[in-house]
């Protein structure tokens, strides 16, 4: 049996046994334990560092307050830095290590820092390693840099998976302590749909800790019945291993339910933690209580704790921490814990109680008036030093220390939004108070309401006052006044610590007083007070109440501690879930998407949608290889590419002309009906928008087109315009995106491929269907289509659109109807070369800080009549006779590569920002010109043609030779489009 | 957050796009004689009051209704939704 | 009294019976040449530069909380000068370079740490704004450098490359970005203020500017009266609430900001890393927290805190592009108000109403900024004059149409 500290009796099951494994050294456990409370009843007490001086420690509590025993669980991918021992559920083959220590946790050579701690004062790296100046980086850092955090990342991808969810009631109620549990009675009862959360695999809170009566019966068993209740309740909804995280607006919170983290790994197809958002109605917060430690010299030692924590381990996990134990206490409550030690047969040392009135015992000394002066022990503590009533010193021999300095309500979650918290002097803490989130109310000790029945009680009237219902009935228990007194540091302490972790002593708290950081926020940050990852639960209290006692004033004048959330630590994996990966976003598939894939398209993202890239076919090793043909062949004879992407948008209604007049810069109100116009949307600022075509199918009915970037931004855009500033217009919107399947078929021979489908009855000839038409048609025999003569690539070309399920099978006819003419599928980047050629804007262009001046455009502003943006973009900033212009450039040398995002110089002078003249924004390489090519915007581009610039890119570490030519390099006439 | 959406209830605030000031409604005639200058307060000059405040909502992942929300800035509770459609057309927005 | 290692020594061995306040704690006179509002880093700052820089002597910097308690004390701590636009680029340039001398300058180490930033790239037209910035910030004098997508296999193996949803094609390096302690850099400032004879009023509130005939002469506070030769506001989330005391209308909202910090972990992350497929940027404290944040809430709000969609949008970044923080915790969420401006940009200018000017509209540009904003606000308070590299901060630039949008997002403050 080498679980020396196990006692009897305890909530776990000693049917099984638990291997576990903590600094490579192997333990048993038993079902129900923790990993903190198997490793004290296996004699352990030292369990990790502390940050900055490297302090051996132990547990200071028993719960997700804890600041000390912190570990590294689990290895490989799942190993899990910083994970508190007090919380984490035993399992079989646990593996644990101690983090924060080299070589080991018995032997740490940082220890070297608590030697140096004089020198490591609070603030001490704001004043120096500031000489020499280079020493900070090279030198000082690094050191307190390898020096930083506690536990390490694996460095891999976590393998574990997460959820989300929603979970809606009308009565969340958030720990299952005594209020909790009669709260959910009550709701339960009266058929209200009920969430009850707790962070605890066990439901029961401080019952479980606990040698109480309720009713007549055990606590225990009150909670076992209650909880076998509520279970069988439908309409309510038990939640053990749930931290509400955080209380956000409008009465949603958020809430973490660890359902693997009790298992070795998560069970096939489960995920290790759900992120569960909770719409609650109303929110009954029963958080409880935190014990408050006492400030006393080196009163960190592992073997010094939490009272109440130790009464957890012996009553709930028959752990004690050692077989004698001293309690250091302020109040009644640290004789309870003694009573209950000494019952387990805990030899108690002695009480040492700061009150002259302290309550006697017959069973064990106490010392009444008495402090604890010091304590002795480098890796646990041996014993106490104890300042006696009259002035006299005495030790005490003991290896664990209990300490009892009063409760502090759980106020957190009340303080999520506004909500300060109201100092309560008969309690001397702060209870919840101000304005509470929407919806929440407060029962049980998180109100301060300190006794059982006090608990139950208030549990029931907070759930019949929240819902209207008429309250359980409540039981009798244990209803003894609480009485506590502030204590908070033996007076004259200098290391003694508040934050355990940061290694935050009363000194340090002096120090900040004395150089001027009294504010609470000053104290904090400059001491780092709170700051550590159980977020001062266990500290703050001492720090305000030291400082207020320097400041010479009460504790409610120097500040409040508040808090945010999360209200313990979240794994950023449950707050991403399964928005990761492939799965980071949505993945958009076009009708065609399989054809292409069988066609060995290489994809691309765009937002969210994949595209083809280009079409490599067998011989081709480098990409320009395949665009370059898919760029030739178009041009020689047709291609198909598909532009499902991009965004259109049906309008319709009787003033559906009126309204795109009012969109577009330019006319649209007389676009005949079979008539498709280019068009330019600015933002009210004058600054291009989108661009895309309007086709006007019927009289009531236009087909507008978006760029794919846009294609969301451009429809709530329209929407703003038609409800909020035409809301009476009649007309109406919908996105078809989605809902048709588009391919451009251009090249000479587009026409001839597309005769060989269209349905005969419709001509499409150059005479009956010319440059900038558009119809209604039907194809292959029958399928509705529509058919738009527009070109992107400057070449006699189509987009022909059939609803959405007939993409796949269009494309493949077109192919298949396209062989006799070579026909080819081309992908982004041939699209993109050809666009280039003919010097259409796209996104490169339309960057969000160009105008239509800007884009050669200007004189299409319609100075007639009103549409969005006309007015900012008469702007005089906008409108500068230098104003940069879209021009073509390419280089002198063929050879030579153009760089988008390479800026222009003129040719003699010198290369810097006040000699630019503007930048190229797309580059592609021209099979047309036998050159790379770009567009660019030029300081009065348009008067500079022929002129001799140099590109210059310093990033790419290049300069060409460049000359400012037309953006349109291929057919500038337009011959061929109209063709 | 949550908004209560006249037409469909309560929904979630991350099914909405945020455009903000209600004001963007009233754009100045164009043809007035300070429209230059209108125009630059409407679109660049904000009240931004910390207190309630009249604001755009798109219901992007709904009905795609704009609504008008009034809200308190620094509580963020919201007192009222109306659609902006009747909102625009209380500011003679209809001719 | 001048912080050093030989100081700290000294006291450590006398038990630190020696450090004094940082700053004094003055009552406010009646009159001052100069009252700056905004206890934060740039109003801070700005009374630094003045007094020591510009020779001012008789200067109040006036808080209603407690120095630092704004933005300065609730940011990401990150500096860098990677701006594109020539109204920016010089600005933040010299602000970095100001960074790289402000220890000696305090005599504060605030820990400006240049450990680099890096911006992914994910797609072609990305690289192509990349270069054009990068190449921007090398015309203005800044560094920057391209990586390549085997370059940052190398120098970041930790992030995710297979499986990813928007491949990593690249980056944009600036390496002498970083981080700085941001409550060091209030403290510093405040003390090096407070050396050079500057009063750092806390706990006094504006509530109101006493204008006469189109002049400011002071300002009403919950402390009284305060008259004024000179009156700057750099109240940076509150401008519009401020401002409006002295009937301004202003082209900002405020919105909220979320950060993030993880428990400490040991270190990981040589410097800021900004994924550029979503909203995620990250850097490791001193401390060990990975630090990080993505983008606003996108509504208006004083509330200084979010909600949940923007904490899980910034999380599902994170894990998309560096899934080896899934068992890391989050340990802390706070909000900022930002004062978003109409063009991403910020303001730094006279007022119409004589003896007024207003610094403000960092949107959540602020930090990095915080000297140069001090230093240029100090020249613009001295000597009526923009300083060279902050002459396109203007108020009057929406009438004029001379807009600085790096993002080109126009009109609308929560898209920038």
């Amino acid at each position: 049996m080498s679980q020396v500290n196990r006692l009897d009796g305890g909530q776990i099951d000693r049917a099984a046994s638990f291997k576990f494994k903590f600094d490579g050294k192997d333990f048993f456990g038993h079902p129900g334990d923790t990993l903190a409370s198997a490793l004290l009843a296996n004699g352990v007490r030292l369990m990790g560092r502390s940050f900055k001086y490297h302090r051996p420690r132990g547990p200071l509590t028993a719960g997700s307050e804890e600041p000390n025993a912190l570990v590294t669980l689990r290895d490989g991918a799942r190993a899990e830095p910083n994970t508190r021992a007090t919380t984490a559920e035993l399992f079989h083959g646990l593996t644990a290590r101690s983090q924060n220590c080299w070589p080991s946790v018995k032997f740490d050579m940082m220890a070297v820092n608590d030697a140096a701690s004089d020198f490591l004062a609070a603030g001490f790296y704001y004043k120096t390693f500031m000489w020499p100046a280079p020493f900070w980086e090279k030198v000082y850092e690094p050191i307190i840099r390898r020096a930083a955090g506690l536990g390490a990342l694996s460095m891999k991808e976590d393998p574990d998976e997460y959820d989300k969810g929603f979970r809606h009631c009308d009565l969340l109620i958030i720990g299952a302590g005594p209020s909790g549990l009669m709260a959910a009675l009550s709701a339960g009862r009266a058929g209200k749909e009920v969430i009850l959360a707790d962070e605890d695999f066990a439901l029961g809170g401080r019952l479980l800790s606990e040698r109480l009566e309720i009713g007549g019966a055990s606590a225990l068993d009150w909670t076992a019945q209650t909880v076998a209740e509520l279970s069988s309740m439908p309409n309510v909804r038990l939640m053990p291993r749930t931290t509400i995280i955080g209380a956000f607006d409008h009465g949603i919170y958020g809430a973490v339910e660890r359902v693997s983290d009790h298992l070795a790994v998560p069970a096939k197809g489960k995920p290790r933690q759900i992120l569960w958002r909770i719409y609650a109605d109303k929110t009954l917060l029963c958080a409880g209580a935190t014990e408050r430690p006492i400030a006393f010299e080196n009163n960190d030692r592992p073997g010094i704790m939490l009272a109440s924590a130790m009464r957890s381990y012996v009553n709930r996990w028959a752990a004690t921490p050692a077989h004698r134990v001293a309690i250091f206490t302020s109040c009644d409550d640290g004789h309870r814990t003694a009573a209950d030690l000494h019952a387990k047969g805990v030899k108690i040392a002695a009480v040492i109680d700061t009150r002259a009135q302290a309550p006697q015992s017959f069973d064990y000394e106490v010392l009444a008036g008495a402090e604890v002066s010091n304590t002795k022990g480098r890796l646990g503590l041996t014993f106490v030093e104890v300042k006696l009533a009259d002035g006299s010193s005495r030790t005490v021999e003991c290896s664990a220390l209990g300490m009892s300095g009063g409760w502090n309500p759980n106020v957190h979650l009340t303080c999520h939004q506004r909500g300060r918290p109201a100092w309560d002097s008969v309690l001397s803490a702060f209870v919840p108070g101000g304005s509470l989130p929407q919806g929440m109310s407060v029962a049980g000790a998180a109100m301060g309401d300190f006794t059982t029945h006090g608990a139950l009680l208030s549990g029931a009237k907070g759930a019949a006052d929240a819902l209207g219902i008429k309250t359980a009935d409540v039981p009798m228990a244990e209803d003894a006044p609480p009485k506590q007194a502030a204590f908070w540091f033996v007076e004259g302490a200098k290391r003694a610590w508040l934050d355990q972790q940061n290694d935050v002593t009363v000194k340090d708290v002096v120090l900040a007083h004395q150089e001027g950081f009294r504010s609470v926020e000053h104290l904090k940050r400059y001491t780092t007070l709170g700051m550590a990852t159980d977020q001062g639960k266990t500290s703050n209290m001492g720090g305000l109440a030291i400082m207020a006692e320097l400041a010479g004033k009460a504790i409610p004048e120097v500040g409040t501690t508040i808090f945010r959330p999360p209200y313990t630590p979240v794994a950023i994996g449950a707050l991403a879930g399964r928005m990761r990966g492939m799965e980071f976003h949505p993945t958009r598939l076009t009708p065609s998407h399989v054809w292409a894939k069988e066609r060995g398209a290489v994809f691309v993202e765009v937002g969210n949608w994949l595209r083809a890239q280009w079409f490599p076919i067998a011989g081709e090793t480098h990409w320009r290889q395949s665009v370059d043909r898919e760029v030739a062949q178009t041009r020689a004879s047709v291609g198909v590419c598909d532009c499902t992407t991009l965004g259109k948008i049906d309008v319709q209604g009787a003033d559906a002309a009126h309204f795109l007049n009012k969109l577009y810069c330019n006319p649209f109100a007389k676009l005949a009906v079979g008539k498709v116009r280019y068009g330019l949307m600015l933002r009210e600022d004058g600054i291009a928008m989108d661009d895309g075509t309007a086709a006007r199918l019927a009289e009531d009915h236009f087909v507008v087109t978006t760029t794919t970037a846009k294609a969301g931004p451009v429809y709530q855009h329209m929407e703003f315009v038609r409800q909020c500033l035409m809301p009476d217009a009649d007309v109406q919107l919908i996105s078809t995106t989605e809902a048709w399947a588009q391919y451009a078929v251009a090249g000479p021979n587009s026409r001839a491929l597309l005769q060989k489908i269209v349905d005969p009855e419709f001509d499409i000839s150059n005479e009956a269907f010319e440059f900038m038409a558009c119809a209604n048609i039907t194809v292959c025999g029958g399928l509705r289509a529509r058919l738009f003569r527009i070109s992107f690539s400057g070449e006699m070309a189509f987009e022909i659109a059939v609803p959405s399920r007939y993409g796949d099978a269009l494309m493949r006819r077109l192919m298949a109807a396209g062989e006799e003419f070579d026909v080819v599928p081309y992908g982004t980047e041939a699209l993109g070369v050809m666009r280039i050629e003919k010097g259409h804007a796209a996104g490169n262009e339309l960057n969000g800080t160009t105008t239509a001046n800007n884009l050669g455009m200007g004189r299409m502003v319609s100075k007639k009549k009103d549409s969005i943006g006309t007015v900012l973009s008469e702007r005089a900033g906008l409108n500068e006779e230098d104003a940069l212009k879209l021009v073509g450039v390419k280089p002198l040398n063929r050879a030579e590569k153009i760089t988008a995002g390479g800026h222009l110089m003129a040719a003699a002078s010198p290369v810097d920002a006040a000699h630019d003249q503007g930048y190229v924004t797309s580059a592609a390489y021209s099979p047309e010109v036998g050159s790379m090519i770009g567009l660019a915007f030029i300081k009065s581009g348009d008067a500079r043609m022929g002129e001799k610039m140099r590109l210059v890119s310093p990033l790419t570490k290049s300069e060409v030779e460049v000359e400012v030519t037309s953006a349109h390099f291929v057919d500038p006439e337009g011959g061929r489009q109209r063709a | 957050m949550i908004i209560n959406h006249p037409l469909l209830g309560p929904r979630d605030s991350s099914e909405f796009v945020y455009m903000g000031d209600a004001s963007l409604i009233e754009r100045p005639d164009p043809e007035a004689e300070t429209a230059a200058s209108d125009f630059v307060e409407y679109a660049y000059l904000r009240d931004n009051p910390a207190s309630w405040l009249r604001e755009l909502w798109f219901h992007e992942g709904g009905d795609r209704s704009w609504l008008v929300v009034t809200r308190n800035t620094v509580t963020h509770e919201i007192s009222q939704v109306e659609m902006a459609r009747d909102v625009a057309r209380s500011k003679g927005r209809s001719k | 009294m001048r912080y050093s290692g030989f100081k700290v020594i000294k006291e450590a061995l006398s038990g630190h019976k020696g450090w004094k306040p940082a700053w004094r704690e003055p009552d406010p006179k009646p009159h001052y040449d100069v009252v700056i509002i905004g206890g934060g880093g740039h109003g801070l700052a700005t009374a630094h530069y003045l007094a020591k820089v510009y020779g001012q002597k008789n200067i109040a910097v006036i808080e209603k909380g407690w120095i630092g308690g704004g933005n300065v004390g609730r940011n990401t701590t990150i500096i860098r000068s990677n701006y594109l636009l020539d109204g920016n680029e010089p600005f933040y340039e010299f602000s970095l370079k100001l960074w790289e001398g402000l220890e000696q300058d305090l005599n504060y180490n605030a820990m400006v740490s240049q450990r680099g930033i890096m911006n992914l790239i994910h797609s072609d037209a990305q690289r192509d704004a990349f270069v054009r910035r990068g190449n921007a910030m090398m015309l203005n004098g800044a560094d920057a450098e391209y990586l390549d997508e085997a370059q940052i296999r190398r120098e970041y193996p930790f992030l995710k490359f297979d499986d990813q949803r928007f491949p990593i094609k690249g980056g944009l390096a600036q390496r002498r970005g970083g981080t700085v302690r941001h409550d060091a850099v209030a403290w510093g400032y405040a003390r090096s203020a407070d050396s050079h004879g500057v009063d750092i009023i806390q706990n006094c509130e504006v509530t109101g500017f006493r204008i006469e005939g189109g002049v400011c002469k002071g300002v009403e506070t919950s402390r009284g009266f305060i008259g004024a030769g000179k009156v700057g506001c750099a109240v940076a989330g509150n401008s519009s609430r401020v401002m409006a005391m002295a009937g301004m209308r202003l082209p900002i909202e405020s919105h909220v900001l979320q950060a993030f910090v993880s428990e400490g972990l040991k270190p990981v992350l040589p410097g800021v890393i900004t994924f550029g497929a979503g909203h995620f940027y990250v850097s490791q404290s001193d401390k060990g927290g990975l630090v990080f944040g993505g983008d606003l809430d996108g509504y208006n709000s004083y509330a200084q805190r979010g909600n949940l969609p923007v904490v899980e949008d910034v999380c599902e970044g994170g894990m998309a592009i560096m899934p080896m923080i899934g068992r890391a915790r989050l340990l802390r969420m706070w909000g900022g108000i930002m004062d978003m401006s109409m063009d991403g940009s910020p303001y730094i200018d006279r007022t119409h109403i004589e003896g007024l000017y207003f610094n403000g509209g960092w949107c959540y540009g602020g930090f990095k900024a915080t000297p140069a904003s001090g230093y240029t606000f100090a020249h613009l308070l001295a000597k009526d004059a923009p300083h060279e590299t902050a002459t396109a901060y203007r108020l009057d630039r929406f009438k004029t149409g001379h807009m600085i949008d790096e993002k080109g997002m126009g009109n609308q403050p929560n898209l920038h």
